[in-house]
């Protein structure tokens, strides 16, 4: 029993654990900066009523948490992974009996007084499961079979929480591809991906028609440039019309079918509003109450953006100072203390306070992805790689979205932005990791 | 287990910095580019909001205020708090039903927004203001009184002098290059417009944080760029307010004026128009009502005769005549005419209203007799003086000496949109008569008829020049300003000693006495007092006025100018009611009166009798008089309409105040335009 105490410390990545304690911290001070309301600040941060203080508690309730991973066993993880996901997937349907609606959202369990957020614990699970499945040691994952478990694994619970009216949460899924692609899924389907934003975009920018004479001309083009190796190979003739036919196909097709059955008109609104343009949506077999709620909705997002970027813009270089801010302060960013508070950080600490901490994320991520790459065994990188994706999504969308470049998605900023579920969530990712990285020796299947 | 793929980690890392380089980019456009958040910021969070100063205030020569400020309370609402008020209550109160009280509340959302306060009901009565103070806890905090400073008037006199303060419009905005703001009141009219600068003071700026939901959370900055306001400086005026009461009772139901200067300084002491107005009824919330009423008033109200009236002087200038030939050196004053009841010098006689031999021996029983030939023939002699070399130099010659009596030009007294009177050209005599014209042809000037009129004002300061023995200081109401530095120069003007004329002090002392004579056992006896000795005049001027086109001769105007006491001037007046036949039925016991009130301070029992008298005679013409009736009787019918809506009240369609400015400013322009020279009735 003796030489079995075991010493938490043991490989340990403190800079990690550093660098995680200070945003919390940053994110606290942020939180108390736009609801300190002239109370007591001891009282305020002993009651647990106000924001900051609740903020507080739940970093208790993760330094708990982390605490108890660090002690866990790494094996574990490996064991149970696949329990989880099940777990996790019960947990995202339970909701749908279960459910209470608040703020719109339809995602949010409660019992007695908690309320709870699977979609958002589900990352993990998620992560946990794809590590796993990864790291099998009889996979392949150069099989077009293997790799369509991977995504499945992954587009089940997207696709259930989009049943939840939570696209936003589900398009974090997205970002375990990135693991994929690290773990040798071909780099076409990256390419593949990226093109087919670029072609979104694009359809959002430009006319229909335009952009569809836009992609024949240029496949024409592509046709007499390479007309010397076409007479060699004939397959890069169907190759260039296929994708020609794709291009236009989703162009003209995909993205206007996608937009007018799939999303909700608000979230077609706010995604053209990103891009600069007002349209109007087809709005006649709406009944009038969900008239005025997509007019609410594309207001209030409408309204967000502008106040987050006047509150960003308005703090220049240095900043006015925490609780200096007129705009964070006086609740003129709504949201501002969840999904919107990157504004805080962007009125009070100005450019510099921006840069300072988007440095500080990067920094995490490459840290990440430096531990994952130390990893001797397959499931460590690759739950390693998920954690630095799934962050990485959430810093570019939330940070994006409260600069206007990213159209208004309601996901929180990784360990700043205000509620339980989401700090939580991202510490148990986090803790997990380190809790792997300091068994990086051993390998776990 | 070897990582094959390791090379990807520098794509995955690639991805990453380019991303967070995009964010950085546009962090740096946001915060540092080209671009207005601060400001739009600003306009978020701080409102700006302006510290109304208390204008000055203005006493008379006793020290006695007679322009203050009073706080009028307006009833404020808002709208987010109704929840649960008894409304009931406030309709009560306020005498307004259910209705009314919704659409009020509906406007005040409109206006403000429902979580700023809107008026609504401004300025209220006295007796509903008590009603309400008493009662506001049970309808706060949705409704609340709020405090607005406004002008009062204890006197209730000197409406035309101290003028009345109005919401600056859009032109003046432009024309101020927005010293001013929306909302801000400014002097429209008299003594409030003149020393604007001086009454003004200075706005404060209170700079306060407000939320998202417009509601003030606390001031800015802890104050740092807040400024206080500085009230307005106070005003000391020459008017002796007792006076100009006396003076604007005597005018009532006459249409004329009296003015009353100190001729030693200048400084005027009254000055009163008839009919005058009670210049509370130009504040507070009924004054665009009686704005409007006194507008359509045929009486003019609104119109300042003193400084606008333009009359005939009649033979109130014949001391002037006299000053003329005497600095001319046409004649002396041992000078006689032998006139037998008029005056044949020219083609058609002038009739004169004595006839018994030597009544005009010499200059001082001329004037004491107001001889209509011996001034005819001073005018003659002094237009056609062969020295001057010409009738029409001789005429322009008199012309300036008109001028620097201080007719036909504007003397520059301190109140604005004064008249300068007529005073023919010599092109005016040129055209009219084809340039064959003679000292015959305008002899009538030399008794004050003819192609020359004069303000009241004027003859005051003619009476004070002849007081001083020969200068004048420009007339003015304001002889010093509290806490006045060099940098106000209003008032350097009214310092200045006019000199008019080289006559030595002998010769003025030969036209005083002249002026004694007239009040001794002239024509002015009425105006004597007991104890004083007064120098007077009397004028009777005819007049013509256009009654439904035709030119008609009216009743004659009734003058009478004065300055007491002869040894020792202390105050001159002039004095004219319209249509009110000789100088010495009316105008000369007024001006009695004024001088009586002026030197002695009381006025006894008998007098008193006597300005009772005077008051409650009317003398307007009938024609006058009949369309005032009309008009009258009009506001009648409105009013009783309007308290039977006040009874039953119903939907009300004020205009918007804007408009409603635009078309006050455009009546006032119309209320102070002078009239042609003969009045059209």
């Amino acid at each position: 029993m003796k030489n079995k105490s075991f010493d938490i410390s043991k490989g340990v990545d403190w800079t990690l654990i550093i660098v995680y304690v200070t945003l919390v911290l940053f994110g606290i001070a942020s939180i108390f900066a736009t609801t300190y309301r002239d109370e007591s600040v001891i009282q305020g941060f002993l009651s647990f009523k106000t924001d900051y203080s609740r903020q507080f508690l739940y970093f208790g309730i993760s330094g708990v948490l982390a605490t108890f991973i660090l002690l866990t066993d790494s094996k574990f993880f490996t064991a149970t992974a696949n329990v989880f996901y099940f777990f996790g997937i019960i947990l995202l349907l339970l909701v749908f009996p279960f459910h209470t609606e608040v703020k719109g959202t339809e995602s949010i369990i409660r019992f007695s007084g908690f309320q709870l957020q699977p979609a958002e614990l589900c990352k993990v699970f998620v992560n946990l499961a794809l590590a796993k499945y990864l790291s099998s040691i009889d996979l392949n994952f150069k099989k077009i079979r293997s790799q369509l478990i991977a995504a499945s694994l992954v587009l089940v619970p997207a696709a259930i929480t989009i049943f939840q009216s939570e696209t936003g949460l589900a398009l974090v899924y997205l970002s375990f591809f990135l693991v994929m692609y690290r773990e040798g899924l071909p780099s076409a389907i990256l390419v593949i991906g990226i093109s087919m934003a670029v072609l979104v975009i694009l359809t959002l920018l430009i006319d229909q028609n335009i952009l569809a004479i836009l992609l024949t001309v240029s496949a024409l083009l592509f046709l007499y440039v390479t007309r010397l190796q076409i007479k060699r190979n004939k397959s890069i003739v169907y190759l260039v019309v296929s994708i020609w036919v794709i291009a236009v196909g989703v162009q003209r097709f995909a993205v206007p079918y996608f937009f007018s059955n799939i999303l909700k008109p608000y979230q077609v609104q706010r995604i053209y509003a990103t891009v600069g343009k007002e349209i109007s949506v087809d709005t006649k077999n709406m009944s009038e109450e969900e008239l005025k709620k997509m007019e609410d909705k594309k207001r209030a997002g409408n309204y967000n953006v502008k106040q987050s970027k006047i509150a960003i813009g308005s703090g220049g270089f240095f900043g006015k100072g925490l609780m200096k801010g007129t705009q964070t302060r006086y609740d003129f960013v709504p949201e501002q203390r969840t999904d919107f508070i990157f504004c805080t950080i962007g009125e009070g600490f100005g450019f510099m306070g921006s840069i300072v901490l988007l440095g500080l994320y990067l920094f995490m991520l490459f840290r990440i992805v430096n531990m994952a790459e130390r990893q001797r065994s397959t499931f460590s990188r690759s739950y390693a790689y998920g954690v630095a994706s799934v962050l990485f999504f959430h810093i570019f969308v939330n940070i994006g979205m409260t600069v206007g470049i990213v159209p208004v998605i309601g996901i929180p900023l990784p360990f700043m932005s205000y509620g339980g579920t989401s700090l939580i969530t991202f510490t148990v990712l986090l803790f997990i990791l380190i809790r792997l990285d300091a068994d990086r020796q051993m390998t776990l299947r | 287990m070897p990582a094959f793929n390791q090379s990807r980690q520098y794509i995955i890392r690639i991805i990453f910095v380019a991303t967070f380089i995009v964010l950085a980019l546009r962090l740096l456009f946001l915060q540092l580019g080209p671009s207005n958040y601060d400001t739009l910021a600003m306009d978020n969070a701080v409102s700006k909001k302006v510290v109304f100063p208390d204008r000055g205030i203005i006493f008379d020569r006793k020290g006695r205020s007679i322009l203050e400020n009073t706080q009028t309370y307006d009833l404020m609402v808002l709208p987010t708090l109704l929840k649960g008020i008894d409304t009931l209550g406030i309709c009560t109160i306020l005498k307004i039903d259910k209705e009314e009280f919704r659409e009020r509340v509906i406007g005040a959302i409109v206006k403000n927004g429902r979580y700023r306060p809107s008026i609504f009901e401004s300025v209220l009565p006295i007796e509903t203001f008590v009603q309400l103070q008493e009662n506001i806890f049970r309808f706060e905090p949705g409704f609340f009184l709020q405090e607005r400073p406004s002008r009062s008037y204890p006197y209730k006199a000197a409406a035309h002098i101290l003028g009345y303060v109005g919401e600056v419009d859009s032109a003046v905005l432009k024309r101020t290059n927005y010293f001013y703001q929306m909302g801000d009141y400014m002097g429209l009219s008299g003594l409030e417009r003149f020393y604007e600068s001086v009454l003004m003071g200075q706005r404060g700026v209170r700079y306060q944080i407000k939320d998202n939901k417009n509601r003030i959370v606390g001031s800015y900055e802890n104050g740092k760029f807040d400024s206080t306001a500085i009230a307005g400086r106070n005003l000391r005026s020459s008017i002796d307010i007792d006076v100009q009461v006396l003076a604007e009772r005597l005018l009532k139901n006459k249409l004329g004026a009296i003015v009353a200067i100190d001729p030693k300084t200048g400084g005027i002491i009254a000055m009163a128009s008839g009919p005058t107005y009670d210049p509370n009824e130009l504040t507070g919330s009924n004054r665009r009502t009686n704005f409007s009423w006194m507008l359509r008033d045929t009486a003019r109200p609104l119109f300042n005769r003193a400084i606008k009236g333009q009359y005939p002087p009649g033979s109130t200038v014949k001391p002037m005549g006299a000053l003329i030939a005497l600095d001319e050196g046409v004649i002396t004053e041992s000078y006689g005419l032998g006139c037998s009841g008029a005056y044949h010098g020219c083609r058609r006689p002038i009739k004169c209203t004595h006839k018994n031999p030597g009544h005009a021996a010499n200059l001082r029983l001329a004037l004491a007799n107001s001889c209509n030939s011996y001034f005819s023939h001073l005018y003659r002699l002094a237009v056609d003086n062969p020295r001057l070399g010409g009738t029409v130099n001789g005429y322009l010659k008199w012309k300036q000496y008109m001028n620097s009596f201080g007719f036909g030009v504007k003397l520059g007294v301190d109140l604005p949109s004064e008249d300068k009177g007529f005073i023919a050209d010599t092109s005016f005599y040129n055209r009219l008569y084809n340039r064959s014209w003679s000292s015959c042809t305008n002899v009538f000037l030399g008794i004050g008829q003819g192609e020359m009129q004069a303000t009241p004002l004027q003859m005051a300061n003619m009476l004070c020049i002849i007081a001083n023995n020969g200068y004048y200081y420009t007339p003015h109401f304001i002889s010093s300003i509290d806490g006045e530095q060099t940098t106000d120069t209003l008032l350097n003007r009214y310092r200045v000693k006019h000199k008019v004329t080289k006559i030595p002090a002998s010769v003025y002392k030969t036209v005083q006495l002249g002026m004694q004579d007239v009040i001794e056992n002239g024509s002015g006896r009425v105006a004597r007092i007991e104890g004083i000795n007064i120098g007077g005049k009397t004028g009777t001027a005819e007049n013509y006025g256009i009654i439904s086109g035709r030119r008609e001769k009216l009743k004659d105007h009734s003058w009478f100018v004065c300055f007491a006491p002869i040894e020792n001037p202390k105050i001159a007046v002039a004095v004219i009611v319209e249509n009110a036949g000789y100088g010495a039925t009316w105008a000369g016991p007024m001006a009695s009166l004024i001088m009586e009130k002026y030197l002695k301070d009381t006025l006894s029992e008998s007098r008193l009798k006597e300005v009772e008298r005077i008051e409650n005679t009317e003398i307007i013409l009938p024609i006058v008089r009949l369309k005032r009736a009309k008009i009258d009787l009009l506001k009648k019918e409105r009013l009783n309409k309007l308290q039977l809506k006040a009874q039953s009240p119903s939907v009300k369609k004020p205009l918007s105040t804007p408009t409603k400015n635009k078309a006050i400013t455009q009546l006032h322009k119309e209320a102070v335009k002078p009239r042609n020279e003969e009045q059209v009735i």
